[in-house]
């Protein structure tokens, strides 16, 4: 046959592919990528951080008195259960390279029930909101409310319902490293989906930390 | 089996990074209930700071992994410092 597989002049020689029991498996590079899709992230948010510190400039009354609305000690528990959580699921690594997977597995559940705790604060918090007239579009926010604060409560609600949605989307890549640690893919000697979806629900935290005090703590 | 794999963190350091972080955002309510004026909003970032930093370094293995990855973070960082810096130029001497 005078066949040539284009494929066949860029692959290694026999015996390294013989050799070659693991499968595609790269931790730094994985890695790499992790922190790369999470440097696109911490710009998108960096720049709704940007609008919300341009619009505090120029409105600094209004956004004083938006802020009252906000209830600092449910935004103080929130950001403790986020903490918390961003240890369970750091300590959940440390057990998985132990070769301890019932730890590993109850530490990955931890994380996402305080993670469901999180977002059932957020829902009650929201829903006060709402109960008061306040959300996005609103007559009352409309009608009876300054340019800055409807600027606040705008940014409140894009900002505190973007970082819900990557809590939710944190939640779905901690089911998938619980499936992946229970069939023992992901195991003590290739723990980098764990190591990822922790990496990815440390941002999370991170952007709640420059959250909180934004909104929560002007006095 | 410690030996081996340099990268396995003790669970009390996660915990003691915990407490301080717990502390630090105590601590940034209460200085914001100071009544500071316009110093309380630099008091408050000053901790989110120190948090994220804890973060990034102890959760985020930054502290454990190579050093290009440290450098990276910075770099990003950085890039957004500067963003801020020039938007803020714009707004003080427009």
């Amino acid at each position: 046959m005078v066949l040539i597989n284009i494929n066949q002049l860029t692959q290694p020689p026999m015996e390294q592919v013989l050799n070659h029991t693991d499968q595609h498996y790269d931790p730094e590079a994985s890695k790499l990528g992790m922190w790369l899709f999470i440097f696109t992230e911490l710009l998108l948010f960096g720049g709704l951080f940007l609008i919300y510190s341009v619009y505090r400039y120029l409105n600094p009354e209004a956004f004083h008195l938006a802020a009252h609305e906000l209830d600092t000690f449910i935004g103080a528990f929130n950001t403790i259960i986020l903490l918390i959580s961003s240890m369970t699921i750091a300590m959940s690594t440390s057990a998985l390279q132990q070769k301890n997977k019932k730890l590993t597995i109850i530490l990955i559940v931890t994380t996402f029930i305080l993670a469901l705790v999180f977002l059932v604060n957020k829902y009650f918090e929201w829903g006060i909101k709402f109960e008061h007239g306040i959300f996005p579009g609103s007559e009352h926010l409309i009608n009876d409310f300054s340019q800055g604060e409807i600027l606040f409560f705008g940014l409140y609600f894009v900002m505190t319902g973007l970082h819900a949605l990557h809590i939710i989307a944190g939640m779905i890549i901690m089911i998938i490293a619980l499936v992946k640690v229970q069939k023992e893919i992901t195991n003590a000697d290739r723990p980098v989906l764990l190591e990822n979806a922790g990496l990815y629900w440390h941002l999370v935290d991170l952007i709640w930390i420059f959250l909180f005090p934004l909104f929560y703590l002007i006095h | 089996m410690e030996n081996e794999k340099p990268h396995i963190v003790p669970y009390k350091v996660y915990f003691y990074i915990l407490t301080a972080l717990i502390t630090f955002t105590m601590m940034s309510i209460g200085i914001t209930h100071l009544n500071l004026g316009p110093y309380s909003v630099l008091g408050a970032m000053i901790f989110a700071i120190l948090k994220s930093f804890l973060v990034l370094t102890f959760f985020m293995h930054l502290k454990f992994d190579q050093p290009f990855l440290r450098i990276m973070v910075s770099g990003v960082f950085l890039l957004f410092i500067a963003i801020v810096l020039l938007t803020f130029l714009d707004y003080f001497y427009r």
